[in-house]
């Protein structure tokens, strides 16, 4: 019943999305894909257009649109003539993930070398070309010419289809900063207008000649065992195809999308009891009581707990957040297809490259057997579904023989994505009798395990091969400080297991622990009777976080005081908040002033205004990386304020949107950031490190309009009056 | 079982077949016409990212069965609303506002809005926000949205 488009039909939709659906023949000669070689990167055809080849991916950022400045800008050819083909493990290079906000700070520097690389070997061509001396010859529009004036050649002609083939040179000088034209300036999203016509083509428009639509039926409980499966339950439904059960993967395949649905749905099947998950009202007694498997010592200056002995004034907290689902609008979803022992994958994955091994592993397959292509899908923040939705359709085109689109429902994404760990973290400090802190303890106990591959829900319910090292990301960044206290100890724990199968969601780690150092600072500024932004500033000593400080002081005209505020007596209590951090302690610089209003009778937290400092180096494009941090700052103010897994024994019970509610129109805060702006620097990565410092700075806020400090996300009404008293 | 309904979608005579009058509007659109507006989000009428009209009303086409629509009934996406080359004023004003992030929810916002400026072609900030008070954003791009509704009703 289904209009299935051709390929030529999706093709032409897609536009320049997706440029190639088929794995070229075998013996063919293959493009390079090899991380160090121009080629690998780049191509100019004979009319001088240019395409990119990005491991890196746009996942909704603006970031396709960042990479096609930085070629345009280093090859010096109009943004018209660039055109970016991202993410397929047949034509672009591995440049890892696009996690950890290092598409620009990474992939975009690769990408620059590759084009400054270009660009000389252009002038050198041209050169013998035109029996003009390279340094007599400039580049422009796309052709080199005599400074002197007189004819030129275009790139096109000059290159041919031949390509470069060359290394990327780290000796040829990228182009001065101070020369930009495109680089720097605020060029307008390539994909908004096909996004706001609906002629853009999402990873759920994908559509495959003879393809087939399947739903995947999850065990009731994460660990239960598929006994029974009861097919005639779905004989009745028109179009059912097949009822696919590997292990406990199971899947019912129909000719239709809605078929499918109804399959899915009235599949009757028989699961064992399990009950593995540990009871969430006791979540962190769980937490605290699970088996520590190595300590990182983060940081270790002075002699800590010494120090903390010996102060005037002494002061413990614990802080805990929640476990956290990315919360993807769009449901994961993904197409797969086996032909002639070649599997190709449409899939929004964040790491295709990464994903064909994967995949190749789950199917005893080669994976040069296997070939990903990365559609754009809906925001995913993360490691969501995106990567297991494909595994879903790998493992269905190898059991049906058909090209199968897997769709997920709302409580497939809500109840499998894997999730942001739950964080629990002690903290203890000391000032002297002057009020200066002198000492710092913290314990975070967190999972075990860094980035890497988070293993696919197919290959684990199948019992097909599969990771089995926990990947939560680099969760321990941010617990050392950004301040020179005398004696500081901060120590991870590293947990054995946590509830559910972890995995990266925005500012992983960075968020949760910034949360707890930044918040526990202001508890200690309190009991010094200190202005939070004088003491931070006592400890600080780089130069470039002072003025990142200075910076923000004057956007929020932040005036010196104490908190809490005093004789706060009105119904709704107004406040202000701060929060500062060096993301990784590396890289971009970052500062939020929050203002709220907290409504004392009803528990309710207005985030009314968030006020940031921003400073990532050289600035790429100034709206992209506003849009950025905007949507750092309101998905952030949502997680803090609203959001926290919920189950049962058995699974995840916060199966939509009215169980897990995130914020809505009504409650967004308002926005107002400083770009600090440094073309001469490198880029840093803007993608997370604005949510790092969103938590503390309402709690901070809380306190100082209510000196009620909270302590554990989210920040609900119910838990606001109860730390008001009021209930 | 073959149920047929005939409807004018976008200003064209088509026709959705399937075998279940149940089937919500939204798989016809997109699985049978091949529209790529009204967008799957949650299949509980909880996002608003199908978002289409019917007959000029907003409505939640993932959560609103065929057999609710009659014969003759007209039905906009934002295909219909307007074009890259001929965008509809709040089109515009989202490309105006950069009022995008990843964009899968952009489809409910444009036409929830569209159909608040038809009733309200002047909304303070206030109705602008009530009205997307069920439509659901995820990356944050909120405060964009908000002003690009205020300048397409400027427009």
């Amino acid at each position: 019943m289904n209009q299935i488009l051709s390929r030529r039909t999706l093709l032409q939709a897609a536009g320049a999305l997706v440029v190639s659906f088929t794995l070229a023949p075998r013996g063919a000669e293959a493009k390079s894909v090899a991380a160090d070689e121009v080629d690998a990167f780049l191509a100019i055809d004979a009319q001088g257009l240019v395409t990119v080849y990005s491991g890196k991916v746009d996942l909704g950022t603006g970031v396709r649109t960042a990479l096609t400045q930085i070629a345009a800008e280093e090859l010096d050819v109009p943004l018209s003539r660039v055109n970016v083909i991202e993410g397929d493990t047949a034509l672009t290079p591995d440049q890892g993930p696009t996690y950890g906000s290092l598409s620009i700070q990474n992939g975009g520097m690769q990408i620059r070398r590759a084009a400054s690389t270009a660009r000389a070997a252009l002038l050198r061509l041209a050169s013998t070309r035109l029996g003009v001396a390279e340094a007599d010859l400039l580049t422009a529009d796309g052709v080199v010419r005599p400074r002197a004036g007189g004819e030129g050649i275009g790139y096109g002609a000059l290159i041919g289809a031949g390509g470069f083939a060359l290394k990327l040179d780290k000796d040829v000088p990228a182009k001065n900063p101070e020369s930009y034209r495109v680089v720097g300036t605020s060029v307008a999203r390539l994909d908004i207008p096909d996004k706001v016509t609906g002629r853009f083509t999402f990873m759920h428009d994908v559509r495959v000649e003879g393809m087939v639509h399947a739903r995947v039926v999850r065990p009731p409980a994460l660990g239960a065992t598929l006994l029974e499966v009861d097919e005639t339950s779905v004989q009745a439904i028109p179009g059912i195809i097949k009822v696919v059960r590997v292990g406990n993967f199971l899947a019912v395949v129909a000719g239709s999308e809605w078929g499918a649905i109804r399959g899915a749905r009235a599949l009757k099947a028989r699961w064992s009891d399990w009950q593995g998950l540990p009871e969430q009202a006791r979540l962190w007694e769980h937490v605290r009581g699970t088996k520590v498997v190595k300590d990182d010592v983060t940081s270790n200056v002075g002699d800590a707990p010494a120090a903390l002995a010996a102060g005037a004034k002494r002061l413990a907290a614990t802080y805990d957040f929640p476990i956290h689902t990315h919360g993807s609008i769009g449901p994961s979803c993904a197409v797969a297809e086996l032909r002639d022992g070649r599997l190709t994958v449409w899939t929004a994955s964040q790491m295709t490259h990464a994903l064909r091994k994967q995949i190749a592993a789950m199917l005893g397959m080669k994976p040069d057997d296997v070939r990903c292509i990365y559609v754009e899908g809906a925001g995913c923040y993360g490691r969501n579904g995106h990567e297991d939705a494909a595994g879903d359709a790998a493992l269905l085109a190898r059991e049906t023989g058909r090209p199968v689109r897997v769709q997920w429902s709302r409580a497939d994404e809500h109840g499998w994505d894997p999730k942001g760990p739950p964080t629990l973290i002690d903290l203890a400090g000391a000032l002297d009798a002057d009020g200066n802190v002198v000492a710092w303890h913290s314990n975070f106990f967190v999972p075990q395990g860094a980035a890497g591959n988070v293993p696919l829900v197919a290959a684990e319910l199948a019992a097909l091969a599969h990771e089995t090292v926990m990947a939560p990301g680099n969760i321990i960044q941010n617990s050392a400080l950004p301040y020179a206290f005398p004696a500081i100890r901060t120590v991870c724990h590293r947990l054995e297991t946590t509830p559910f199968r972890p995995s990266w969601i925005r500012t992983p780690g960075r968020m949760q622990n910034t949360y707890a150092n930044e918040c526990f600072l202001d508890e200690l500024a309190a009991a010094a009777a200190a202005d939070p932004i004088a003491l931070r500033r006592r400890y600080l000593k780089d130069p470039r976080g002072l003025d990142l400080i200075e910076r923000l002081v004057a956007l929020a005209n932040w005036q010196p005081r104490p908190s809490p505020a005093r004789g706060q007596t009105a119904a709704v209590a107004r406040g202000r908040g701060v929060s500062y951090v060096k993301y990784e302690l590396v890289r971009t610089y970052i500062g939020a002033i929050a203002e709220v209003e907290v409504d004392r009778a009803t528990g309710t937290i207005h985030v009314a205004r968030v006020f940031v400092a921003h400073d990532c180096g050289q600035i790429i494009n100034p709206d992209g990386l506003r849009n950025q941090i905007e949507g750092n700052i309101i998905q952030t103010v949502s997680r803090v304020l609203k959001e926290e897994l919920t189950f049962d024994r058995g699974a995840v019970t916060s199966l939509d949107w009215a169980s897990y509610p995130i914020l809505t129109f009504p409650e967004a805060p308002e926005v107002v950031i400083d770009l600090i702006d440094r073309p001469a620097e490198k880029p840093w990565g803007a993608g997370e490190p604005s949510a790092a410092v969103v938590p503390a700075a309402i709690s901070n806020a809380v306190f100082d309009a209510t000196g009620v400090r909270l302590r554990s996300v989210p920040f609900t009404p119910a838990r606001v009056k109860a730390a008001l008293g009021t209930i | 079982m073959a149920y047929t309904l005939a409807l004018h979608v976008n200003g064209r005579e088509v026709e959705i077949h399937s075998d279940d009058p149940d089937m919500p509007l939204l798989y016809g659109l997109r699985d049978e016409l091949g529209l790529h507006g009204p967008r799957f989000g949650c299949g509980l009428g909880q996002c608003g990212a199908c978002t289409v009209h019917i007959d000029g009303k907003p409505a939640r086409a993932c959560v609103t069965p065929l057999s609710a629509l009659s014969a003759g009934q007209s039905v906009l996406t934002l295909e219909g609303l307007g074009t890259p080359e001929r965008p509809h004023k709040l089109q515009q004003a989202f490309i105006d506002e950069q009022a995008v992030q990843c964009g899968y929810c952009i489809n409910g916002m444009i036409m929830q809005s569209a159909a608040l400026l038809e009733t309200q072609p002047s909304p303070s900030e206030g109705e602008i926000r009530a009205a997307l008070a069920h439509n659901l954003c995820r990356c944050g791009t909120h405060q964009r949205i908000i002003r690009a509704v205020a300048r397409a009703a400027r427009a």
